[in-house]
């Protein structure tokens, strides 16, 4: 599905976190290639979110190289990941409650007209064809999102996401707050995107939903990378081993899979 | 990839399509939604309104709604209405100013030193441009001291209620240590006419003037706001809705300058002036009135228009997502500060024009009065909401209980008990209310 011609997209490469004496990533080196869906798991703690809020500037890495295109970057605010193309959807989805949803979409990214103030009404237009394409029942574009249902706001933090020409997206549990319905919109915007040439950081605790978008699985546990996987070249139960016992699909006897039903 | 293939999009097409006006709607709620009124501010006029006929019928003489009484209500709202324009953004980002009544008695005390001690030695007594010098002066003055308290709130996140509170008992102490306590008066006379009185309005014809622009200003917004919706193709305010609101606004506009003009100079001044005695000489709007009313409008505008304003709406509605948007907040919160600051240094200089001197009492428990107004005016504390327009609204609100109270010869301890429980119950009422409205 991905072009793996040239650099990868994005290379995490020995990135470090520690809080305190604790090593929330303790040297973990992952890659993505445009096109591509690369799946995150681990346990609670394994260090998912702190490893991508390296990329998308919200944490800092102590230590270890960002490449993009290659190319080494250096990433310490939200703005800086941004201006790299890097869009971030947080699991919290990180709305603004009390304004509305074009306010959000354009939040720190205003348009304004050429004395500086602010255009609401080609930002709510821009707004309003964007979710006609991401979610054409979305008509409330006057309330504040804190009175839409979770999938409307879900769409929200998503247009925000694809609206600024993205390349690379993190996707922090999209579909952990959604109904079925809206389960299935998400994923299949994800892959949309993806053919759109995006490449994607997912991060899910649903591993069916994992196994159906990724192409690749990265596992963490404790802050390491347990290792990355094709998704074709594994069963369900070998992720989980990977998740809960820490050993990858070589590593793993009959009696480790047996223990874990 | 954002745009590419939204023109191919159906709906998108069918959205472009301007919709017709609404109709007529049943209900008076479905009424005021499709007008596009906020309701708060409606039912705040509303509450306005009883206050005013209640105080007409029970004062003594009747005496609540006359061009007076009315008129004094409208200069003693200023004060209070200026300050809370700036409280409302310092409220919106969860933050409070506690200092505003200190600071105004320091700024203010530093404006008469040095229009009444300093430049008489230099520019020489009663120059044209002593007002200028210390107006600016003030504003730089307010501005820098509110800066330097939000940069402790900001960058080394000390409770800005801590903060504030330091300022509070420090920018009083240093009033009374500028003039070791002692009263300085008199202030410069063109700074004078900055404070309202007999001299400081525009007159009569004048507001007749103003009033007319205002009118045109109303219409023009009105015209400007629908023909962008109309390029865009979004919902139109319904027609019947659009003339009502421009004729109840600019009728509203005239009505208040045909009854404040009805205000005449007393007799006594007419012969100074040098007319006929008996001639009846509009004072009009008076100076303090005119500042926030404009200081008013230019809030609203940096609210509502500009980005610093969205994102003070955007760090009070959610902080951590401003942050992750990439704002710069600590920035911003400096820059709400900074701004009460200015507008404290505004207010001292209407402050002690009108008392027409500088005592290191000046402002002494105003900062809960300019909260009190911006809470009743509908600014929560939770973060996130509020209004420019609610704000001076809260304040004439505030004022008229107080002024009509006054007619009604209450003591000061009962109206404080008065005032002190409609403030609550404003915030109860709106608290209810708000708790139907949303889920």
């Amino acid at each position: 599905m991905s072009q793996r011609t040239g650099a990868p997209l994005v290379e995490l490469r020995d990135i470090r976190v520690a809080f305190g004496g604790v090593h929330a990533v303790a040297g973990v080196t992952v890659d993505l290639w445009p096109g591509e869906v690369v799946g995150l798991v681990g346990g609670n703690g394994a260090g998912k979110t702190t490893l991508i809020k390296t990329l998308s500037g919200a944490h800092p890495a102590d230590s270890g190289t960002i490449l993009i295109d290659g190319e080494p970057v250096s990433i310490t605010s939200p703005r800086d990941a941004k201006a790299l193309g890097v869009e971030t959807i947080y699991q919290t989805l990180a709305l603004a409650d009390n304004v509305d949803a074009s306010a959000n979409v354009f939040f720190g990214r205003e348009l304004t007209t050429r004395f500086g103030n602010l255009d609401d009404s080609a930002m709510e237009d821009a707004t309003r064809k964007l979710m006609n394409r991401l979610n054409p029942k979305f008509q409330n574009f006057v309330a504040p999102v804190s009175s839409l249902s979770g999938g409307q706001r879900q769409s929200v933090a998503i247009a925000r996401a694809v609206h600024f020409n993205a390349r690379i997206l993190i996707m922090d549990e999209p579909t952990a707050a959604l109904g079925p319905a809206e389960t299935n919109q998400v994923r299949d915007l994800i892959r949309q995107l993806q053919q759109e040439g995006l490449g994607i950081f997912l991060i899910s605790h649903d591993i069916h939903d994992l196994f159906d978008l990724s192409d690749r699985i990265s596992v963490m546990l404790q802050g390491r990378l347990v290792g990355t996987v094709n998704k074709e070249d594994v069963t369900v139960d070998e992720v989980l081993a990977m998740i809960i016992l820490g050993k990858k699909p070589d590593e793993v006897t009959k009696k480790d899979l047996a223990d874990l039903h | 990839m954002a745009d590419t293939d939204v023109s191919a999009a159906g709906p998108a097409q069918q959205a472009q399509a301007p919709e017709r006006d609404e109709p007529e709607p049943r209900s008076l709620r479905a009424a005021l939604r499709s007008a596009e009124i906020d309701s708060r501010l409606a039912g705040m006029l509303v509450a306005l309104a009883i206050i005013w006929v209640v105080f007409q019928i029970i004062t003594p003489g009747h005496t609540f709604l006359t061009p007076r009484n009315l008129w004094n209500l409208s200069v003693q709202s200023s004060v209070v209405a200026i300050m809370a324009t700036g409280m409302v953004l310092i409220i919106v980002t969860r933050n409070i100013d506690l200092s505003v009544g200190a600071a105004m008695a320091a700024v203010g005390m530093a404006m008469a030193v040095v229009q009444h001690d300093w430049l008489p030695k230099w520019i020489g007594f009663d120059h044209p441009m002593t007002w200028i010098i210390v107006v600016v002066l003030g504003l730089v003055l307010g501005a820098a001291l509110g800066a330097f308290q939000g940069a402790i709130v900001a960058y080394i996140g000390v409770p800005s209620f801590i903060v504030t509170l330091g300022g509070f008992l420090v920018w009083r102490g240093v009033a009374w240590w500028m003039a070791s306590g002692q009263t300085i008066a008199p202030m410069d006379s063109n700074f004078r006419l900055l404070g309202g009185g007999a001299d400081g309005t525009v007159g009569g014809t004048w507001s007749w003037i103003l009033g007319v622009v205002a009118c045109a200003g109303i219409v023009l917004l009105q015209f400007i706001k629908r023909r962008q919706r109309i390029r865009y193709g979004f919902r139109l305010r319904p027609m019947w809705a659009e003339i009502t609101l421009g004729a109840v606004a600019c009728g509203a506009v005239l009505v208040a300058i045909w009854f404040l003009n009805r205000y005449y100079l007393p007799s006594a001044l007419v012969e100074r002036r040098g007319e006929p005695a008996g001639t009846n000489i509009s004072l009009g709007l008076a100076y303090p009135v005119l500042i926030a009313i404009g200081v008013g409008i230019v809030m609203t505008f940096i609210a509502t228009r500009r980005r610093f304003g969205r994102y003070v709406y955007g760090i009070g509605g959610n902080p951590e997502a401003a942050a992750l948007a990439g704002i710069k907040t600590k920035r911003t919160i400096v820059k709400t500060f900074a701004l009460m600051g200015l507008l404290v240094g505004l207010a001292a200089a209407v402050q002690i024009a009108r008392l027409n001197a500088a005592v290191s009492s000046l402002g002494t428990g105003m900062e809960l009065n300019v909260i009190a107004a911006t809470v009743i005016g509908g600014t929560s504390f939770t973060g996130g909401v509020g209004t420019i327009a609610g704000a001076l609204l809260g304040a004439v609100i505030m004022q008229s209980l107080i002024s009509g109270m006054v007619l009604m010869g209450i003591e000061a301890p009962l109206q404080d008990i008065v005032v002190g429980i409609v403030l609550v119950l404003a915030v109860t009422l709106d608290t209810l209310v708000r708790r139907r409205a949303v889920r």
